[in-house]
C-alpha cells in the first residue's frame, strides 16, 4: 500500500497527481511515497454533519509532509478526535474509508481505501 | 464593445418551497420579463444558472424547458453550471452574449430545488464537486471552512466572536428582505452556542438550505432607456479559478479565484476598492466574508475580522456587505445565489432597495463556487 505523492522534472511535488504540474506545466514523472514519513498537522476539524456513507463525527486534518527539496500536504481523517495543530502524525492504512455504495459518487469511478492519520 | 445595462431584475420567495425547478425558474422568468415590460418571445438569449438539477430532481435541459414556457422560442438556451457560482458565470456569459452583440436582449434565470433532500443528501450533492481523494474521505463544504477558520483564528489570532458578528449582521439586514429565508434576529449568544457542525464554526456560521430563483435582464446601454429609467450598468466583470484540491493551496487563507477576478473587475471598470459603496459576499459560510474582505482589497491580510468587530461592514458603516441579509439569512439556492446578488446590487444603484436602501453609487458581488474553486466578480454601477 503506498500514498503516492508525484514530482516533475522540476522538483515540484503534488498529491495528488496532475496530468501537468499545476506550478510548471512539465510532465509529472516519478512517485514519492509518503506512507512511511511522517507530517504536522497543519489544521483540522471535527465535522457532524456527515453525508452518506461517512462516520459520525468526522474529524479530518490537512497534514504536511517535509521532503528534502519540497513540502506536500495531504488532506485525510483522523485516527482520533483528539488532534491539534502541530501535532505529528503518521499515515495509518485503512481499507475503506468511506462506504462506496451509500453516496451520490458512482462507486466505481474511484478507489475508497486510503490513509488516515495517527498522532505519534 | 457595447456596455451593458441591467433593465429588469427579479427573486422569488427563498425559502422551503412547494414549488419545483421547472415552476421556480418560469415564476422568476416571468416576473423579470414584467418588470421590465417585455414578452418571451423578445428574447435573442436565455441563460439558466443551476448547479444540479438532474441530481436534485432527475430533471435535466431546463433551459429548453424555460424557454417554451416563457413562449421565449427561438431564443437561444445554455445551462450555466459551475456549482456554488453559476449565478455568476451565468451573469458573465450573458454579459458576453450582449457586449458581443450576439445578443441584444438577454435574460439570465438562476434557480435551485433543494429542500426536498434530506440535509445529508443535499451536502452530498454539493460535495461531489470534490476530487476523488477529498470525497472518499467524506469531505463537505463545511468541512473545509471548519479547518479554514480554525487556521485563520490561529494564524492571525482573531477572536472567535468576530465570525459570528458576521452572522448576527447579516441576520439583522434580512429582517429587511422580504425574500429572505430567514427574517430572524440572532444574538452573538445564540451562535456561539448553537450545535457544532464543522469545529471550530457552529449551526449559525452555515447558511441554510434553500429552494429559490432570480433573473435578470440585459441589453446593451446605448437602448437601456427604451425600456427604462430604471437601470443600472455593468462595467466590470470577470472570473478565475483555484486549485480544484483545496489542500495543495500555498495558504489555505487566500483564495486566489477572488483575488484575480476582483483585479480584473475592477481594472475593467477603472475602479479601486475604495470606490465600491456596497459589496454583496458570498457568505456561504461567516469565514468566506472574511476571506473575500481581504482577496477583494476591503480590508489587508488578516484583518477583515477587526473591520467587522468596528461595525465598518454594517449596514450604516464606512462599506455596507450583504444588505440582503447574504445567504447566510436569504438561503442559498445554488444556481440562483450568484443572480440573487446582483438582483440586491442593481437595486442599490437604482435607488429600489426599499428599506435597504444604502448610499451606493458603485456596488460589487463577489460569487464563489467550490471553496474558492471558481469565482466571479462583478462591479455595477448607477447609469
Amino acid at each position: 500500500m503506498s500514498l503516492n505523492a508525484h514530482r516533475c522534472p522540476n522538483s515540484h511535488v503534488t498529491y495528488p497527481g496532475h496530468t501537468r504540474c499545476p506550478e510548471c506545466g512539465e510532465k509529472q514523472v516519478e512517485t514519492v511515497d509518503l506512507s512511511d514519513r511522517t507530517a504536522e498537522v497543519v489544521t483540522w476539524t471535527k465535522s457532524t454533519a456527515t453525508p452518506p456513507g461517512v462516520r459520525e463525527p468526522n474529524t479530518l486534518a490537512i497534514v504536511e509532509f517535509e521532503l528534502d527539496d519540497d513540502s506536500v500536504r495531504a488532506l485525510g481523517g483522523a485516527t482520533t478526535d483528539e488532534i491539534e495543530t502541530g501535532d505529528t502524525v503518521e499515515p495509518v492504512y485503512v481499507d475503506e474509508v468511506r462506504d462506496p455504495d451509500a453516496g451520490i459518487r458512482e462507486p466505481e469511478s474511484q478507489e475508497w481505501d486510503g490513509y488516515r492519520f495517527e498522532p505519534v | 464593445m457595447e456596455r451593458v445595462a441591467i433593465i429588469g431584475a427579479s427573486m422569488t420567495q427563498f425559502g422551503q418551497r412547494d414549488a419545483w425547478i421547472r415552476e421556480l425558474l418560469a415564476q422568476a422568468g416571468e416576473a423579470c420579463l414584467d418588470d421590465a415590460g417585455v414578452e418571451g418571445d423578445d428574447l435573442d438569449h436565455l441563460y439558466v444558472s443551476n448547479m444540479a438539477s438532474g441530481e436534485f430532481e432527475g430533471m435535466t435541459g431546463v433551459p429548453n424547458a424555460l424557454a417554451h414556457d416563457l413562449g421565449a422560442m427561438p431564443a437561444y438556451t445554455q445551462r450555466v453550471d459551475q456549482t456554488s457560482s453559476s449565478g455568476g458565470a451565468g451573469t458573465y456569459a450573458a454579459w458576453q452574449s450582449v457586449a458581443s452583440g450576439a445578443s441584444d436582449l438577454t435574460m439570465l434565470v438562476g434557480g435551485e430545488k433543494m429542500t426536498h433532500k434530506t440535509t445529508a443528501e443535499a451536502t452530498d450533492v454539493i460535495a461531489s464537486l470534490t476530487h476523488p481523494v477529498e470525497y472518499k474521505h467524506g469531505v463537505t463544504l463545511p468541512s473545509f471552512a471548519g479547518m479554514t477558520a480554525r487556521h485563520y483564528l490561529e494564524k492571525y489570532d482573531a477572536p472567535r466572536e468576530s465570525l459570528a458578528k458576521v452572522a448576527v449582521k447579516n441576520h439583522e439586514n434580512g429582517l429587511d428582505n422580504p425574500h429572505a429565508q430567514f427574517r430572524k434576529e440572532v444574538d452573538l449568544e445564540t451562535v456561539l452556542e448553537s450545535p457544532i457542525i464543522a469545529d471550530p464554526l457552529r449551526l449559525y456560521d452555515f447558511c441554510p438550505i434553500t429552494d429559490g430563483s432570480a433573473a435578470l435582464l440585459l441589453c446593451p446601454e446605448s437602448v437601456a432607456a427604451e425600456y427604462t429609467d430604471d437601470y443600472s450598468v455593468i462595467t466590470g466583470v470577470a472570473g478565475a479559478t483555484d486549485t480544484h484540491v483545496v489542500h495543495e493551496r500555498d495558504d489555505p487563507t487566500t483564495m486566489g479565484g477572488v483575488v484575480e477576478s476582483g483585479r480584473e473587475a475592477y481594472e475593467m471598470a477603472g475602479r479601486d476598492p475604495e470606490d465600491i459603496d456596497v459589496a454583496e459576499l458570498h457568505d456561504m459560510f461567516t469565514i468566506l466574508e472574511f476571506l473575500q474582505m481581504e482577496g477583494l482589497g476591503f480590508a489587508e491580510p488578516g484583518e477583515a475580522w477587526t473591520a467587522v468587530e468596528a461595525g465598518e461592514t454594517e449596514k450604516n458603516g464606512e462599506l455596507p456587505i450583504n444588505t440582503s441579509g447574504g445567504l447566510k439569512s436569504k438561503g442559498h439556492p445554488l444556481g440562483a445565489s450568484g443572480v440573487a446578488q446582483i438582483y440586491e446590487i442593481h437595486k442599490q444603484m437604482t435607488g429600489n432597495a426599499g428599506p435597504r436602501q444604502v448610499e451606493a453609487d458603485v456596488g460589487l458581488a463577489c460569487n464563489v463556487g467550490g471553496f474558492g474553486n471558481c469565482v466571479t466578480t462583478t462591479i455595477l454601477e448607477q447609469a
